[in-house]
């Protein structure tokens, strides 16, 4: 019986619901000392003085130093790593992990304070006095373009970098040219706080008799992070140690190198004791970096009707004050999505990133694709308008390939698709929904005059995952590798301990690879144990982010099986004096083809490799093997989305009433973990149309850092999810699988503001800025009422 | 810092009595005195309901108090739900309804989904979303937390599909 695509309850379930799950704030070791940082209240000023006299002298503190200090201390070999310089002009001014005479943003590191408890670090960080000298703070992406002001005193403007792809320019230009039907948005993408629920903290701890550091980090990289803590303190890496314990959502937000992590490093080794920092969750819109951040300028040209000619994209994207490990290529990320599910044969993109005096941006679930889908899943309903055909007909007549099914398709934006089938996934989406039954409920409240109107929203969405192949990766300069190392091993009592480069952080990594390794092996999946998240337990990988952990960390699994059970037919036939070929291997159990008596279960092939007492001759003991995979392609799943909403006129408050999503993500390990991602991806990417902005003022404050005003949605702002699915199997890699991290989040905000879009037609409303807060929806509403009576 | 004071309370069933300075929040002498660490803090402002314990049975949330205000109380937290490693049917329902993804927010949505149908045995979908409103969660959606919740109470999740 196959394991793999059942729902199988989770093995991490227990500790995690009786407490026992281990988060960094969890973990304590004697002597620790308790970091607190002085941050900039200003986000843009020289620093003209620090005092740190008052703080030093408070009971139980030991040490306060200031940025200056902590440059002259000779802790840093190299600044904070940027992984993607994404064009060899690219400014990425440097940046150390504290502020010497010039701070960039609101909440940037002035000076370090530690101490002996939790609040006494608090409290002596209170106690440390700057002085600043105020320069004029860039406060949005729109002012960094203008150029005034510049966030860096030292640049002459905050471009960083322009970013191009335009594969055929003439192509192009043609295509606008002759366009009967022509389709010119700009869309906001606000900046998002990604508060995932367990706040980063770490806790460095040094060897008693120094020179050895273990990192424990609330981080989704422990991998990266050990190479680069190398890097930019030069402590030898082999004496670096990083542990990932449970780690309470990452969602990209724990995908950096981060000052705190350099300094909780550098000072347990400098003081030879352990230093610890949580971050407060007011702390975290400063301290850890925020996701979106771009105006977007998308036009579409088509013909007479409404078949896409070009996509024409620019985008202004918000860096914030420094580059951050992958902050200039998440625009880009998104760059080869913006044609989406469509066969367009004329596709040009470019981004400008800009510096502000803001919180860096960074990676947030999606990270660039949730912002392309936005944009053509948008543009693609105001094209529907325009030549008055259904949203879903303006899909259908544009699916690539016809909307029949492919395999390695080539698309306008020089990426091979692996797989897709759209139109059977966008007729289940529309069936699920009842569309026709939604359209009638619309039209009927619409002649009643009814004040609460109805709108349904549909997204087809593509996205890219399965990061990445190491080739393509070299393309686009990004500084490392997409291949994920998978190790199994056979114990000697039969158990199966797998070791993961994938660091799971809320995914369930132990029970999905636990079923594929059931499968391959034919044994029990709890009899398999996964190790993962400890550099010195598990010395290669590359982490997780980018849903590439099971269609290239699970693949290199499933492939390491495999040469296992190669070595075990090997020993099987030596024992059994059979030929290789001529056995069969299932359920567990080798056995000689055409004498079903003659088996040989693997756990017995496994403890004959132990002992190594009758092994072929030549051959080495035991049964361990290692995969380095690295992906000949990307994955591309997709689906349809569909949000109802409900809008009231009288107070502009939007409802989400319901939501149909059905996706492909290839071949399904284990549905319930699939539709587990799917929701918490959908709620995310809603809260995002509706709810969530981190809001700054003129001077680059944060108005809305805390949780009080910073509105993650509750249980009460969302319905029961309708889901399904379609498997289009992948032929990026053996399994067939995509990817389902992002997907959610990819799709549901382009859903939910063309729902909203939907409802306010009457009005003559075609767009709305995200978040379509109550008062956003009711100002519009009250102007086009306005301008309908003649009064505008 | 001011004098340190003298604590008692039964937590989980056990009597503790602690020196601690007056402003410790609650949740801090949970995780930092006692060790409990399964209580979690998710935020600075009583918003996240990561620290929701039980206090003489009904649930609160334990970074909103001082420890001193606990003084003398019987307190519940995660690791006292579980009696004799059997899981507590909420737990065991929050397991078979996949109602949680990384854990952090679990214990403080147990605790507070147990006081629910303590008070409300038979809560409808909107009670139930309405009673966890102070606990936020980041994976799920909430989709199958509430599931878990209904199916805790003996109800099937309508609409909360498969």
């Amino acid at each position: 019986m196959t394991v793999v695509g059942t729902r199988k309850l989770r093995k991490e379930d227990p500790k995690l619901l009786t407490g026992e799950g281990k988060y960094v704030d969890d973990i304590h070791v004697p002597g620790e000392l308790w970091m607190g940082m002085v941050r900039s209240t200003m986000a843009h000023a020289r620093i003209t003085g620090v005092d740190t006299s008052a703080a030093a002298a408070m009971d139980g503190v030991h040490a306060v130093y200031t940025g200056t200090e902590l440059s002259e201390m000779g802790l840093w070999a190299a600044p904070l790593p940027c992984a993607w310089p994404v064009t060899e002009d690219m400014v990425n001014p440097p940046h150390y992990p504290a502020a010497t005479d010039e701070a960039h943003h609101v909440g940037e590191i002035i000076a370090v304070v530690l101490a002996d408890s939790r609040y006494g670090a608090a409290d002596a960080a209170e106690e440390v006095v700057v002085d600043y000298e105020p320069l004029k703070a860039v406060a949005s992406v729109a002012q960094a373009r203008d150029g005034a002001d510049t966030a860096h005193s030292e640049h002459s403007t905050n471009k960083a970098y322009t970013w191009a792809l335009i594969p055929d320019p003439e192509a192009l230009d043609s295509a606008f040219a002759n366009a009967v039907h022509t389709v010119e948005a700009d869309f906001v993408q606000q900046r998002l706080i990604p508060t995932a629920m367990e706040p980063r903290g770490v806790l460095a701890i040094p060897s008693p008799a120094g020179g050895e550091i273990t990192l424990y980090s609330a981080t989704q990289v422990p991998h990266i992070l050990k190479v680069m803590i190398a890097a930019t303190t030069g402590l030898p890496e082999s004496k670096l140690r990083i542990i990932a314990p449970a780690v309470g959502g990452g969602f990209g937000a724990k995908l950096n190198v981060n000052p705190d992590e350099l300094l909780a490093v550098t000072l347990a080794n400098k003081l030879g004791r352990a230093v610890r920092w949580t971050e407060t969750r007011s702390e975290a819109a400063f301290s850890t970096h925020q996701g979106r951040g771009q105006l977007q300028k998308i036009e579409l040209a088509a013909d007479s009707e409404g078949k896409l000619q070009g996509v024409r994209v620019h985008l202004d994207a918000d860096m914030g004050a420094y580059m951050m490990l992958i902050t200039p290529g998440v625009p880009l990320l998104g760059s080869f999505l913006y044609t989406g599910v469509y066969d367009v044969p004329a596709f040009g993109f470019t981004c400008d990133g800009y510096f502000t005096n803001l919180t860096p941006t960074d990676a947030y679930r999606g990270a660039g694709r949730p912002e392309a889908s936005y944009a053509i899943e948008r543009a693609m309903d105001l094209l529907a308008n325009k030549i008055g055909v259904a949203p879903e007909e303006i899909r259908r007549r544009n699916y690539l390939a016809g909307g029949r099914e492919f395999e390695n398709l080539e698309t306008a934006s020089t990426l091979v698709f692996d797989s897709g089938n759209y139109t059977p996934n966008l007729d289940a989406a529309l069936e699920m929904a009842d569309m026709n039954a939604l359209r009638a409920e619309q039209t009927r409240r619409r002649e009643a005059g009814e004040t609460k109107h109805l709108g349904i929203g549909l997204c087809t969405y593509v996205e890219i995952c399965g990061l990445a192949p190491s080739r393509a990766l070299a393309g686009l300069n990004y500084g490392a590798g997409g291949w994920e190392h998978a190790v199994v091993r056979f114990l000697p009592t039969g158990k199966v301990e797998v070791v993961s480069g994938s660091t799971p952080h809320g995914q369930g990594h132990e029970t999905s690879w636990s079923m594929i390794v059931a499968d391959k092996l034919g044994i029990d999946p709890d009899d398999v144990t996964v190790l993962h998240s400890d550099t010195a337990i598990s010395p290669l990988g590359l982490d997780t982010y980018g849903s590439r952990s099971l269609s290239v960390g699970g693949v290199a699994i499933a492939m390491a099986c495999d040469k296992v059970v190669d070595k075990a037919r090997e020993i099987a036939a030596h024992q059994m004096e059979a030929n290789p070929d001529d056995l069969d291997f299932a359920a567990g159990s080798f056995t000689v083809k055409g004498s079903p008596d003659k088996t040989l279960p693997i756990q017995a092939v496994a403890f004959g490799a132990f002992t190594a007492h009758n092994l072929p001759d030549g051959m080495e003991p035991n049964l361990q093997e290692q995969v380095s995979f690295d992906p000949p392609n990307f994955a591309f799943p997709f689906g349809t989305h569909v949000a109802v909403v409900e809008v009231d006129e009288d107070t502009g408050g939007v409802e989400l009433i319901d939501y149909i999503a059905i996706d492909d993500c290839g071949t399904q390990v284990n549905p319930l973990i699939v539709e587990g991602q799917v929701h918490g991806g959908i709620v995310q990417g809603v809260a995002q149309a509706l709810w969530e902005e981190a809001s700054y003022d003129s001077d680059g404050n944060c108005r809305n850092p805390s949780l009080l005003d910073y509105l993650v949605p509750s249980a009460m702002e969302v319905p029961f999810m309708k889901l399904g699915s379609t498997v289009t199997p992948s032929t990026s890699n053996p399994l067939g699988v995509k990817g389902v991290g992002e997907a959610g989040t990819i799709g549901s905000a382009a859903a939910v503001i063309n729902a909203v879009c939907d409802a306010l037609r009457p009005y003559g409303i075609d767009d709305i800025e995200m978040p379509a807060t109550p008062a956003r929806v009711w100002r519009m509403i009250q102007a086009a009422k306005a301008a309908q009576n003649g009064e505008g | 810092m001011s004098d340190k004071i003298r604590l008692e309370m039964t937590v989980n069933g056990q009597s503790h009595s602690a020196d601690v300075e007056p402003r410790t929040l609650l949740v801090h002498f949970l995780r930092d005195d006692l060790g409990l660490t399964g209580t979690n803090v998710g935020c600075d402002t009583s918003s996240c309901g990561a620290c929701t314990i039980h206090i003489d049975g009904e649930s609160a949330k334990s970074c909103t108090m001082l420890a001193a205000q606990a003084r003398g109380a019987n307190i519940t937290t995660i690791e006292g739900l579980a009696v004799s490693g059997e899981l507590h049917p909420m737990q065991q329902a929050f397991m078979e309804c996949h109602g949680l993804q990384c854990g952090y927010c679990t214990p403080g949505m147990v605790m507070a989904a147990t006081s629910l149908l303590n008070e409300n045995p038979k809560p409808s979908e909107h009670e139930v979303r309405e009673g966890l409103e102070g606990n936020l969660c980041r994976c799920t959606g909430y989709h199958n937390i509430v599931k878990a919740v209904l199916s805790a109470s003996g109800q099937s999740a309508q609409g909360g599909g498969a």
